[in-house]
């Protein structure tokens, strides 16, 4: 009887590798995403280049954590939601997967529109990645789009996920944010 | 009448190819050649294509030392895959295709080098610089075609293509890759 309950079944905080993931990977993203805005403006030079390639160097970066982050969640079983209602319930868990979704999605699209307009990836100037598809200039245009378009659905499903985090911590006065701040377990 | 014109004018286009093939040179078949100019920015190879070129290739296997090709490339047909970057690269800074449209290379003597290798010599002339090249190749004989296939790398530098401030983001080096097409010498 003791042992059970000196044993949780659900934990009450998230691993340490949990946070570092959540909050890396949300540096990575937001400094990808500021740098492709200004980038896709820059008129050609070489500094548009140079920043081009930092840029597919922090979605490959993404990419990599993602899926370290992917298989840590789906091995380490995260903290109960604290009570609210159900309807927010599954809004935070179609949130979170349409996230995680996305956090793939970008990359992703990115590294296939970069292969279709006929510039490989070579991470850090160092690791030339594949090619995922044949230079191809339809198909390059259209994953340019593509990859354009699901960034800025991130953009506005991540000011809903700091919205309500926020919503959750000052008018809730909940554990949502605190647990996902929290590096000393109690 | 403007029918009639042009009928003139392509029988005067056969009677100006019977020449040239009374002068025993072969035109290039530009629809099945090409001509790549491959170079490093931030360590990721570019394959380019220059679109539009023309030529005639003189050559005997029995004679080789006595083969003459000609080669005419236009500059501003060269094909990054975007429209910004192909018209950046006309600039006065790159190739400058105002006043340099052409690149010319001139073959004057081929060695063998055993078997289907051979060594092309012959000048180069760029943006108003010429250089002396010896060029390795292979030829290939198929049905009633021979294709020359080789490759040569020169220095973006000797022929002042690119600024000063692209010497970070493209390499010196740049190699162009060749497939000549062109119906035997009978």
């Amino acid at each position: 009887m003791n042992t059970n309950s000196a044993q949780p079944l659900v934990p009450k905080n998230y691993t340490r590798t949990a946070l570092a993931l959540h909050w890396v990977v949300a540096g990575v993203i937001i400094c990808a995403f500021s740098l492709g805005l200004v980038v896709s403006d820059l008129p050609f030079s070489p500094q548009k280049l140079k920043l081009m390639a930092y840029h597919k160097w922090l979605g490959i970066t993404v990419l990599a954590l993602v899926a370290i982050r992917g298989i840590w969640r789906l091995t380490h079983q995260p903290p109960a939601m604290p009570p609210m209602p159900a309807w927010q319930q599954i809004g935070a868990k179609f949130t979170h997967g349409l996230m995680y979704a996305l956090m793939f999605a970008i990359p992703f699209t990115g590294w296939l529109f970069s292969s279709a307009t006929g510039y490989r990836v070579v991470y850090l100037q160092l690791i030339p990645l594949p090619n995922l598809v044949a230079k191809n200039k339809l198909l390059g245009e259209a994953l340019g789009d593509i990859h354009a378009t699901f960034a800025w659905l991130m953009f506005y499903v991540l000011l809903l996920h700091v919205a309500a985090a926020l919503k959750h911590h000052f008018f809730d006065r909940d554990d949502t944010l605190r647990r996902m701040l929290r590096w000393r377990h109690s | 009448m403007s029918r009639n014109i042009s009928s003139r004018a392509a029988a005067l286009g056969i009677v100006l190819l019977a020449l040239s093939a009374a002068a025993a040179d072969a035109p290039v078949n530009a629809a099945k050649s090409s001509v790549t100019a491959t170079f490093s920015q931030m360590k990721v190879a570019v394959d380019a294509p220059f679109k539009q070129f023309r030529g005639a290739v003189d050559f005997d296997p029995a004679k080789p030392a006595q083969a003459k090709a000609h080669l005419e490339i236009d500059t501003a047909s060269f094909d990054l895959g975007d429209e910004d970057y192909n018209s950046e690269v006309r600039k006065p800074a790159w190739f400058d295709s105002a006043h340099f449209p052409k690149a010319t290379f001139d073959a004057s003597g081929v060695k063998s080098l055993g078997g289907t290798k051979y060594e092309a010599s012959g000048t180069l002339s760029l943006k108003g610089k010429t250089q002396a090249l010896t060029v390795p190749m292979t030829l290939k004989t198929e049905g009633d075609t021979a294709a020359f296939d080789g490759a040569v790398t020169i220095s973006r530098a000797y022929f002042n293509i690119g600024d000063d401030e692209w010497k970070d983001t493209v390499a010196d080096p740049v190699t162009i890759k060749f497939h000549i097409v062109v119906p035997p010498k009978h």
